[in-house]
């Protein structure tokens, strides 16, 4: 019971590091592409291994702790994706440093026909 | 001192920075998301207070449809300042 | 049990933290959509908070708030992408 509580403890510490480390890119980041990223992956991640951390510590929670892991894994993504589309679409600026844009080379023709 | 003594603390700061930053905003936009913070806030404000239901309700509707319904009527305005 | 609620403690610095830091980018952000990325980032962030408030209380229906959340958190921010893409 006590080592269970220790591993708990220690997930939901690896968490809010993710989730830390997460926000601080969020601020140090140079353009708006890396910033999503930044902010969503890894605080996806974050939350996850905390939530986890809290149903290891206390498995009576096991069941509605895996249904808030499985809402933020299909929710979080979806709501990135549509950003990063649409603020690649209204042509914000990238980075200095980018090196490819796989989506610009695609052409904004094909991208329109799917609409 | 409590834990959750700590943490209303903190977050009443935040909310009251939150709420100046709704006030001082330049665009229309800007300002609406702003609320939608502060209602979110205010919504782990309510479950530190022992009420969850309020909490919930205040998430659902101040955080999630009030922001829906804003961007919808300024989607409809569409002005240069919204 | 002393130390783990010490390593819970530090968790729950770090979360703040996290707070601050995407209240800065929020307020700061010089687009709208810096300032969804914080907004999405805050929500997320508050789900995890929620989750540990509920451990802190012994209460598994503080895990319902969390629940709402992890539902709805995304509307908002789908709304406004289409709103900048002027589409809706």
């Amino acid at each position: 019971m006590e080592l269970q509580l220790l591993i708990g403890s220690l997930v939901t510490l690896a968490g809010s590091v993710f989730i830390f480390l997460g926000a601080l890119g969020i601020v140090r980041m140079p353009d708006l592409y890396n910033r999503i990223q930044a902010g969503t992956k890894a605080s996806t991640l974050g939350t996850i291994l905390s939530v986890a951390g809290i149903g290891i510590m206390n498995p009576d929670w096991a069941g509605k702790v895996f249904i808030l892991i499985a809402f933020v894994m299909m929710t979080n993504p979806v709501s990135s994706h549509t950003l990063a589309r649409a603020a690649h679409h209204i042509g914000i600026a990238l980075s200095k440093k980018t090196v490819v844009d796989k989506l610009k080379e695609d052409g904004p023709e094909e991208n329109k026909k799917e609409d | 001192m409590d834990v959750n003594i700590i943490l209303a603390l903190f977050l009443a700061v935040i909310m009251i920075v939150v709420a100046v930053a709704a006030l001082m905003a330049k665009r229309v936009r800007t300002a609406v998301l702003a609320a939608g913070l502060v209602s979110l806030v205010a919504s782990i404000m309510f479950l530190l207070l022992a009420a969850p239901d309020v909490a919930m309700t205040e998430a659902a509707i101040g955080s999630g449809l009030t922001t829906i319904i804003f961007f919808y009527v300024l989607n409809k305005i569409r002005r240069s300042d919204v | 049990m002393d130390s783990v609620k010490i390593i819970l403690y530090i968790a729950g610095a770090l979360i703040l933290s996290g707070i601050l830091l995407a209240l800065w980018r929020f307020i700061k952000g010089p687009r709208t959509a810096d300032r969804v990325v914080a907004f999405d980032l805050l929500t997320v962030i508050s789900i995890a908070l929620m989750a540990m408030v509920a451990f802190f209380n012994g209460r598994i229906i503080y895990l319902d708030v969390a629940l709402v959340y992890g539902l709805l958190s995304f509307t908002g921010v789908i709304v406004v992408a289409r709103f900048i893409e002027k589409g809706l």
